[in-house]
């Protein structure tokens, strides 16, 4: 038995996955303008950082948001005291405002079933702890968040059985494949709790279609377990399809008074949609008050600064504030990603169709040495350490194929993305290049040996015929070259 | 359908602690608009100092703006969530921490844990040193949240170190020795021993004698030691605060296996007085600690708006150095008010250096040395006399009779109403005491005339028999 903890000493943390590695060689080598312009861009980073010139003059206009003061009166003893788990009431009833503002109030929201915690991070493992115990199972499509790895199961002893999706529909996610997962699960005698989803989804950028949401409700109804959807970029939906929240969907078909409805729990964030990840505002929202109640007390473990829950509440109450601002974020996230989409595709590098997100799903498998996750990993360091950029490759997020890569773009300037897929199309050319010298060199080897053969089987039918004529000309005399003196003429021309 | 955690009750949140809290949140006293309701004496909150840091604020406006010499930082703060948090709030932490205990330990920026709160740091350390179904060993009586803190969601088990009013609940080796077993007994791995010193709800500091021993024995058994010392900052009168790590390194341990293992929790909630900021934790040597502890911290971080607010409060070392001693008059004259409040209706406190409560003796108010007594007097005290104060049993103390009570979260007025409120109940006591006493004497002295009566009637042929 050691001196520490198992889970102080394992990894089930993942953080040496090539997720958080590509974090850390663009930490040592960070592009900068600049200071730093041949360093490595980060597009390893789902961050939206597209819209901070709009909070910034609410926060000018708006001093005592900031100023922990109510109609010019100082507050500051009121909140350095507020420490109380069910959470700073002004801000969750904004808070669920602004998540049904966000569905285009087709769903509307009880701030006594919404818990705060200090970021999604938090909230997701929460839970965990609510919904399962060590040794059970969630069932996640993939691909899915690297981060999942620790947060669902590093300190809760939960497992994860992944819902294989592949491309050959678009990612979406299938009754064969869930069933299959939970085939998987009880043949590893792994009891299976949930199914948790990311809507829109991370790494796929992609909303989840109604049928899709149909299928997974049929199958916790069916199986009796839960379903928790990630929303955290539901915020970030800036082209059709518009989103469709699981809440609409269960509403829709009229079971908001059974069973299920108390079995399905939503995770929330402004991290995303706001770009406020530094403040650590999470969300768990649940229609079971057993889950409410326990995710509360846990929550004591991860509250949220109440110096921020008064600046937020201020900020979102806004609602003239809160629907330009989702206008205006919506429009930049759809600019900046068709700009990358368009860019990647100059590039001979095709994006899966997406509509949310603050990334796109790359298709790079045509540019793998082979179809497996040796070449993708060997693409991906190229990219990282010679191309200089960082993305995360599919396999850090469980995806079953090879060659796709998460690549961010909200986290940027216009120029910086430029300048980004500039370098990414270079690095493509220059394999172009030296896949057609290399294929060049290919055929000029075939033509060579072909040669030769031909030329040995011609000498000696030469020397055949030199027996039977006389007439045959010796002007056609093939200029025999050894073959070591073939390949180093081929290799001088490589 | 839920997990064993969620309908479980080791949240520990029906525990009289919590209800008393509860009671209070249904009926709360305010001088004006509710001057009958239950005055809240149960939550160690420091609301004494506040204006001492307002008026810092008010002369610091880009703090709060969240400028740096007039140029907006909110940017980058927004974006902030590196778990190994904002260096130069760490800097200033250190500095801070370093200064409490007199400038006797240093400490290094590197080896210090962000967490949400003190509460966020004591779990995520126990995650880190105990599997589920190991023991951490914890004298009495203790602060009653650590039983959801500790055991909670992580599994392990606390196994009381038994400390008694005998020896003003003083640790002592025997102790150790007889809980260490108990856990061996219980088939539990002792992975360590969490002691908090200052002590809550005793309001002492260790004495070195008893953080000797604690070393003494974390060194015999290999197991770790946590010092929760976030009541550091409120030690009012002498002894003095030592530290575990100075009690280490007056022995000279720095460079022994043990010193990786001894580990501090704190948090500016007490000594700050700012709770609802959620500032809490972990300082350890030990590298892998460290390091795991700092990825778990993703769980817990703190908002990188409040990281930079108190980055700047601490910064101001003049203003940190009039705090803490300010802070501390305060609170000692409100102990004092407390103390002899409660000595004039012949309530007895353990004497006490530190904290923002007492640790009250009203074992001679009980009805009878039981359990069943304190509650009935818990019940009597917060629901007759209107004082939330808390009962021993919440902190698993082994004696009867003890309650923990709150000075530091109400003002002087209050205070007042409340020492009133005690001393109307202890002479409505005494006198129904007295008079039951005499009843009771007058009844027997009454019931042994007529049965002697009886007796000698029955016993002697009486001369006036035919007269009845």
């Amino acid at each position: 038995m050691g001196l520490l903890s198992r889970r102080a000493t394992c990894n089930t943390h993942g953080q040496d996955s090539s997720y958080f590695q590509g974090w850390q060689e663009y930490k040592k080598n960070p592009y900068n303008e600049v200071n730093n312009p041949n360093g490595i861009i980060q597009m390893g980073l789902a961050e939206n950082q597209l819209c901070l010139d709009l909070l910034e003059p609410w926060l000018m206009k708006n001093p005592d948001a900031l100023g922990l003061k109510r109609d010019g009166i100082s507050i500051f003893k009121e909140l350095a005291l507020f420490q109380d788990y069910n959470g700073f009431p002004a801000f969750k009833r904004a808070l669920v405002d602004f998540m049904g503002e966000i569905r285009g109030n087709k769903v509307s929201f009880d701030p006594n079933h919404v818990v705060l915690t200090a970021g999604a991070t938090s909230a997701n493992e929460t839970l965990m702890f609510c919904l399962a115990d060590q040794g059970d199972a969630f069932l996640l499509p993939t691909p899915y968040y690297p981060g999942f790895d620790r947060d669902l199961r590093w300190r809760t002893g939960v497992e994860i059985v992944p819902i294989h999706c592949t491309s050959s529909n678009g990612f979406k996610v299938t009754l064969p494949a869930i069933e299959q997962a939970y085939r998987q699960a009880q043949k590893r005698k792994l009891r299976v709790k949930g199914v948790l989803i990311t809507n829109p989804s991370n790494p796929l950028g992609t909303t989840m279609a109604r049928d899709e949401l149909y299928l997974l409700i049929n199958f916790i109804e069916d199986k009796q377990i839960h379903l928790i959807s990630d929303e955290i970029y539901a915020g970030t939906v800036f082209t059709s399809p518009s989103f469709v929240s699981v809440m609409e969907v269960l509403k829709d078909r009229n079971l908001d008074q059974t069973q299920v409805w108390e079995r399905v729990h939503i995770v929330y964030s402004l991290s995303k949609d706001l770009g406020l990840p530094g403040f650590r505002v999470g969300a768990i929202y649940s229609n079971d008050p057993v889950v409410v109640s326990a995710a509360i007390k846990m929550s004591s473990f991860g509250l949220v600064s109440s110096q921020t829950q008064y600046l937020l509440s201020a900020m979102l109450f806004d609602k003239k504030f809160t629907k330009e601002y989702m206008s205006e974020n919506h429009k930049r996230l759809q600019k900046q990603q068709k700009d990358l989409v368009s860019g990647l595709e100059k590039a001979g590098i095709r994006c899966l169709d997406s509509n949310a997100g603050l990334f796109c799903w790359v298709d790079m498998r045509h540019l793998l040495k082979s179809n497996t996750f040796e070449a993708e990993m060997e693409l991906w360091q190229k990219i990282v350490y010679h191309v200089k950029i960082n993305i995360s490759p599919g396999s850090s997020c469980h995806c079953i194929e090879p060659g796709w890569f998460r690549v961010c773009f909200a986290n940027m300037l216009e120029s910086t993305l430029k300048l980004a897929i500039q370098r990414l199309k270079s690095f493509v050319s220059s394999i172009a290049m030296k896949s057609q010298s290399h294929q060049e060199l290919k055929s000029l080897r075939r033509k060579a040996r072909n040669n030769w053969v031909s030329r040995l089987s011609l000498q000696s039918f030469y020397d055949r015929e030199q027996d039977t004529t006389t007439e045959v000309s010796f002007s056609y005399r093939p200029h025999f070259m050894s073959l070591s003196n073939i390949a180093a003429t081929l290799d001088a021309a490589a | 359908m839920l997990s064993s955690k969620a309908s479980c009750n080791s949240h520990g949140q029906d525990s009289s602690y919590f209800l008393g809290w509860q009671l209070y949140e249904n009926n709360p006293f305010h001088e004006v608009e509710n001057p009958t309701g239950i005055i809240q004496m149960g939550l160690a909150e420091n609301q004494l100092s506040f204006d001492l840091v307002e008026s810092w604020l008010r002369k610091n406006p880009d703090v709060m703006e969240l400028k740096k010499g007039g140029e907006s930082v909110f940017r980058e703060l927004a974006f902030f969530q590196d778990y190994h948090g904002l260096p130069t709030f760490k800097n200033e932490l250190v500095e801070y921490m370093a200064k409490i205990r007199g400038n006797k330990v240093k400490f290094d920026p590197n080896n210090l844990v962000l967490a949400a709160g003190a509460t966020s740091a004591n779990e995520t350390l126990i995650f880190c040193l105990a599997d589920p179904g190991e023991a951490i060993l914890l004298p009495t009586p203790y602060y009653p949240g650590f039983d959801r803190d500790l055991k909670w969601r992580t599994g392990v088990e606390i196994v009381p170190v038994h400390c008694w009013s005998s020896n003003g609940f003083r640790i002592t080796m025997f102790a150790l020795e007889e809980a260490y077993e108990r856990a061996q007994k219980l088939n539990l791995k002792v992975k360590g021993v969490l002691i908090t010193n200052p002590s809550n709800p005793l309001g002492t500091t260790m004495t070195k004698e008893e953080l000797d021993h604690l070393i003494t024995f974390a060194v015999a058994k290999n197991i770790h030691v946590i010092s929760d010392e976030v009541f550091s900052g409120t030690v009012f009168d002498s002894p003095g605060f030592i530290s575990i790590l100075e009690a280490a390194m007056d022995r000279n341990l720095e460079n022994t296996d043990v010193w990786s293992r001894i580990h501090i929790v704190y948090s500016l909630s007490k000594d700050l007085g700012l709770p609802g900021f959620r500032v809490g934790m972990i300082y350890s040597n030990n590298k892998t600690v460290v390091g795991a502890s700092t990825k778990m911290s993703s769980f817990g971080l703190v908002s990188s708006q409040t990281q930079y607010l108190l980055t700047n409060v601490l910064a101001s070392k003049r203003f940190t150095s009039k705090y803490m001693k300010e802070n501390q008059k305060r609170l000692k004259k409100r102990k004092e008010m407390l103390v002899s409040g409660l000595k004039k209706s012949g309530i007895e406190c353990l004497k006490s250096n530190a904290g923002l409560f007492c640790w009250v003796d009203m074992r001679h108010l009980l009805s009878s040395n039981t359990l069943e007594a304190e509650t009935k007097l818990w019940n009597q005290m917060v629901c007759d006399v209107g004082l939330n104060i808390s009962p021993g049993s919440s902190f698993h103390c082994s004696e009867p009779g003890w309650f923990r009570v709150c000075f530091a979260n109400m003002s002087r007025g209050t205070l007042q109403v409340a020492m009133r409120r005690i001393k109307d109940f202890v002479e409505r006591s005494n006198f129904m005491g007295r008079i039951k006493m005499n009843y009771q004497q007058n009844m027997s002295s009454l019931s042994r005339k007529l049965l002697s009566n009886w007796v000698r009637k029955l016993s002697s042929p009486d001369p006036n028999e035919h007269e009845r």
